[in-house]
C-alpha cells in the first residue's frame, strides 16, 4: 500500500485541531469541532470542506462528446457548456463502476469528478473504452476542491469572487478568481443545502481556502470534516460509492434511474439496464428509521418478522437533524414499500425499523 | 488530565474503587476518540460481568464500540442519565457521565489495572 497522500491543505487542518484519518489513500480531516456541531451548522448557516481527495479527470479533443456519451448512462453529449451533470459509469452488466460529476468546459472539453477510491480505476476505464481521438488526463493531484455548503453559502462565495452569484443556478458553473487565483465555481454539493464547490490548482489552494475560511467563520460557519459530510449526505439519501453502490448494484436498484437514459444512443450497460427495467428490479435501496434502540451500520443483516433474510444495510447513522437513527439498505421487493416493518440485526439482536420515504430530510429551501 | 486516584483498563475504562464497589466509566481519551456519543447500551442491575468480557456498547455518530468490564462482579447500579443523554459522557466522563457500579467478586483483580501514570503512558499522553 502506497503511503497516504497529504492534500495541499493538510497543515491547515492540523493547525485547526482536526482529527485526521486515512481515507481512500489520502489523509483527510474527519472532524474538527464534532460531527453533530458541524452538521447542524451546515444546515443552519454554512460550513467549509476540503474535498481535495476527489479526482479530476479531463477528457478532451475531437469526438469527446459522443465518446463520453458511450461511456456513461446520462446525457452528457447534450449537456450545455457551463453546466454539470451527475451520472453513473456502468459495467456491461449494469453495475456501477463509479458515480461522477461531468462538467462541460467547452464543446470538446469535459472534466470528470470521480471518487477518491476510484481515481486509478476510472482513469484506466475511461482510457480503455475511448476510441482514438479524445485525450484523457488525470489532474487529481494538482487540483484542490473546497466546498462551501449551507444557506449562507451564496453570501460567502459571492463575496470571495466579488460577483453576484444569484444567477448561477444549481448544477451550473463558471470560471472566476479569488484573490487573483483562477478558480472554477460550481453550484453543486453533497449536503442537500444550497452550496458551492470551488476547484483550484493545488498551488493556490491555501490562499483560496484562507479567503473562504475567513468569510465562512466570520459569519459563524465552521470547517466540516468527512464525518459530517457523511451524515449530511445520508439524510438526503445521496449514494456513497463503496457503501450504497458498487459494481454489484445497478442505478435502477439504487433509485437513481433518472440518470439512465435508455432513449439515447448506445452506452456501456444499456442492454443490461434495459432488460432490468423491462423485467423490474428485485431489490431496491430503501431508507428506514429505527423504531427500537440501536444504530444501523453497514453490512448489518435485515430480516422480516419470520427471520428470513430480505436484505442488508449499506449505510447507517444517527441523524443529527432528525435525532433518529436512520439507514439505507437493499431490500427485496416488496419490503421496500414505505411503512413496512423490518428487523435490523444489530449485534445479533433483531431490532425493529420502519421503511420511510426518502430523502429522510425534507428541506424547505433545499435542492 | 486523567485523575490520579482512579485506575484504568487497556480498553479505556476508568475504575474508582470504593470498598467492595467499583464505579466504571469511559476515559477522556476514549470519549475524545469516539467523538459525539449518541447511544449507550448498559447491562441491567443484577447482571454478572466478567473481567475482560463485553458488558455493553457505546456508539458515536461514526462507530460502535464494545464496553469491556475491567473487573468481575455484579452490576449494582446503572447511570440512567447517561443512557438517556449519552452526550453526558462527552461532557463529563469522570463525573456525571459514569456508566455502572459493580460489586466486586474478586478484589485482587484490581491489581491488574493500570495507574494513572501507566495509563497515560499507554495512550501516549
Amino acid at each position: 500500500m502506497a503511503k497516504a497522500i497529504k492534500p495541499p491543505l493538510y497543515d491547515r487542518h492540523v493547525s485547526l485541531g482536526a482529527k485526521m484519518v486515512e481515507f481512500a489513500g489520502f489523509v483527510m480531516p474527519v472532524q474538527y469541532s464534532g460531527i453533530i456541531d458541524e452538521h447542524v451548522t451546515v444546515r443552519e448557516n454554512a460550513g467549509i470542506f476540503d474535498l481535495s481527495h476527489m479526482g479530476e479527470i479531463y477528457v478532451s479533443g475531437k469526438g469527446a462528446p459522443s465518446a463520453l456519451d458511450k461511456l456513461v448512462s446520462n446525457n452528457v453529449g447534450k449537456l450545455d457548456v457551463g453546466k454539470a451533470l451527475y451520472t453513473p459509469i456502468c459495467t456491461p452488466q449494469g453495475g456501477i463502476v463509479d458515480d461522477i460529476l461531468v462538467y462541460r468546459d467547452a464543446d470538446e472539453t469535459y472534466m470528470l469528478v470521480v471518487n477518491a477510491a476510484n481515481i486509478e480505476k476510472d482513469y484506466d476505464w475511461v482510457g480503455g473504452h475511448l476510441p482514438k481521438g479524445p485525450q484523457v488526463e488525470d489532474k487529481s493531484l494538482q487540483t484542490a476542491l473546497i466546498a462551501v455548503q449551507g444557506p449562507q453559502s451564496e453570501t460567502i462565495v459571492a463575496e470571495a469572487v466579488a460577483e453576484d452569484l444569484s444567477e448561477l443556478h444549481y448544477y451550473q458553473f463558471e470560471f472566476s478568481v479569488i484573490d487573483d487565483i483562477p478558480v472554477r465555481v460550481s453550484r453543486t454539493g453533497y449536503t442537500g443545502e444550497d452550496g458551492f464547490e470551488v476547484y483550484v490548482d493545488a498551488a493556490g489552494a491555501g490562499a483560496v481556502w484562507d479567503a473562504l475560511f475567513d468569510l465562512t467563520t466570520g459569519i459563524g460557519g465552521v470547517p466540516v470534516g468527512l464525518g459530517a459530510r457523511d451524515t449530511l449526505r445520508l439524510e438526503m439519501k445521496y449514494c456513497l460509492y463503496g457503501n450504497d453502490i458498487d459494481e454489484g448494484t445497478t442505478p435502477l436498484e439504487a433509485g437513481i434511474g433518472w440518470t439512465v437514459k435508455l432513449d439515447k444512443g448506445d452506452f456501456i450497460g444499456k442492454d443490461a439496464l434495459g432488460e432490468q427495467k423491462k423485467d423490474g428490479v428485485k431489490r431496491k435501496l430503501a431508507g428506514f428509521v429505527m423504531v427500537d434502540a440501536g444504530i444501523p451500520r453497514r453490512d448489518y443483516a435485515v430480516t422480516n418478522a419470520e427471520e428470513k433474510s430480505i436484505g442488508r444495510v449499506t449505510s447507517g447513522s444517527y441523524s443529527p437533524s432528525l435525532r433518529e437513527n436512520i439507514g439505507l439498505g437493499y431490500l427485496d421487493l416488496p419490503y421496500d414499500d414505505v411503512g413496512t416493518e423490518i428487523l435490523v440485526d444489530v449485534r445479533k439482536k433483531p431490532r425493529l425499523a420502519r421503511v420511510v420515504e426518502t430523502p429522510f430530510l425534507k428541506l424547505m429551501g433545499g435542492r | 488530565m486523567n485523575p490520579e486516584e482512579l485506575n484504568y483498563s487497556e480498553t479505556h475504562e476508568w475504575i474508582k474503587i470504593d470498598g467492595k464497589v467499583a464505579t466504571v466509566g469511559l476515559t477522556d481519551h476514549a470519549q475524545s476518540e469516539l467523538g459525539d456519543i449518541v447511544y449507550l447500551e448498559l447491562p441491567g442491575v443484577g447482571t454478572e460481568v466478567t473481567a475482560g468480557g463485553e458488558f455493553g456498547v457505546v456508539e458515536s455518530v461514526k462507530a460502535a464500540s464494545d464496553l469491556n468490564a475491567p473487573l468481575s462482579g455484579k452490576v449494582v447500579a446503572v447511570n440512567d442519565a447517561a443512557t438517556e443523554d449519552p452526550a453526558l459522557v462527552n461532557r463529563d466522563c469522570y463525573g456525571e457521565g459514569w456508566l455502572v457500579k459493580v460489586e466486586l467478586k474478586d478484589p485482587s483483580e484490581v491489581e491488574n489495572l493500570k495507574t494513572a501514570a501507566e495509563y497515560n503512558e499507554f495512550i501516549g499522553a
